[in-house]
């Protein structure tokens, strides 16, 4: 990996630089908002990205509290077939489904978390699920923040305001707050228990994930509807536009969170280093 | 036109921003770890 990641990061900027393209000069151009609308396809984009990051932050900080324990790490790895499971029979059992979900994106979700937390077991030991957490919460962070600048940046022109406080705008916003108080936590708390405390935080965090994502059907909302799913359409070129420029942030956010993930690692090995330095150094002056 | 171009010009000052402060983390722990081996 430490190889191909300048191979990778040269093709991360030109897919960036494409999509950048695709976005501005080859998508067609929205008729009732004009050009304001290309702010969409950075806007979400981020969104799915941030959303991503802090799902991987929460797969990682429920394995670092259950793998230290066998039976819960057992217990764990059951309660998630049975959520994969369960979200392949529940919508042909409960019907009809609410209003913007449906059946495919049930069990696809529920395939996903169940792949997402049985990957993140096989390929990231269990000493360092924290140091994958940290990383993905921050990544998730920047893209959130992209989201909530971005936002307002579209509704001026738009809607004539900056900001309003429903639901979506509002558990955006609560969202980004409370990821950055568990990185500040993570950064100013020096005691031994500080990665149990933040996973605990983080499993609190995500919870707020699924209400910013469904708080357009279940509330009245300015926000606009998704055109995604949920009954939503889109012209099929402003789609494909939308998928590359979410598949460039996603090479980009992969590749720094690894970076991150790097450093994480090795500042975590250094400070074990100093702290063994530190313990020896009065014997060998005595 | 002005939003689009500040929407955009935004995205990549906060990825730069983050990027730079990545790259000045890895530049602290390479100067910790030199020291280390000096030791």
């Amino acid at each position: 990996m430490k190889r191909a990641f300048p191979i990778l990061a040269v093709l991360t900027a030109a897919l960036l630089s494409y999509a950048l393209y695709e976005a501005l000069v080859a998508a067609p151009t929205e008729q009732t908002m004009g050009n304001v609308q290309r702010i969409f396809y950075y806007h979400v984009p981020s969104a799915w990205t941030a959303f991503l990051f802090f799902f991987i932050n929460f797969v990682c900080s429920i394995q670092y509290l259950v793998r230290r324990d066998p039976v819960a790490d057992k217990v764990t790895n059951w309660a998630v077939i049975v959520i994969a499971v369960a979200a392949c029979i529940a919508p042909f059992i409960i019907r009809p489904l609410p209003a913007g979900i449906e059946p495919s994106s049930v069990a696809t979700t529920g395939i996903a978390i169940a792949g997402l937390y049985f990957l993140i077991k096989k390929y990231i030991p269990a000493g360092k699920t924290d140091a994958l957490a940290v990383a993905s919460a921050e990544v998730g962070v920047v893209f959130c923040t992209v989201v909530l600048v971005t936002g307002p940046l579209w509704a001026r022109p738009v809607w004539g305001i900056w900001w309003t406080w429903d639901v979506r705008l509002t558990s955006t916003l609560v969202l980004w707050l409370i990821y950055i108080s568990y990185l500040m936590l993570r950064r100013f708390s020096t005691s031994t228990e500080t990665p149990a405390l933040a996973a605990a935080l983080a499993i609190f965090g995500a919870l707020d994930v699924p209400l910013v994502y469904f708080s357009i059907w279940i509330f009245r909302t300015q926000h606009p509807q998704p055109v995604i799913g949920g009954g939503g359409s889109i012209d099929p070129r402003m789609l494909h536009v939308l998928l590359i420029n979410w598949l460039a942030f996603l090479c980009f956010a992969a590749l720094i969170c690894w970076s991150r993930y790097r450093l994480e690692i090795l500042q975590r090995e250094v400070e074990e280093t100093q702290a063994l330095e530190a313990l020896l150094e009065p014997r060998s002056s005595r | 036109m002005n939003f689009l171009y500040a929407a955009y010009t935004a995205t990549w000052i906060i990825h730069i921003t983050y990027l730079v402060i990545l790259a000045r983390r890895y530049k602290r722990l390479r100067s910790e770890i030199e020291q280390l081996k000096k030791k």
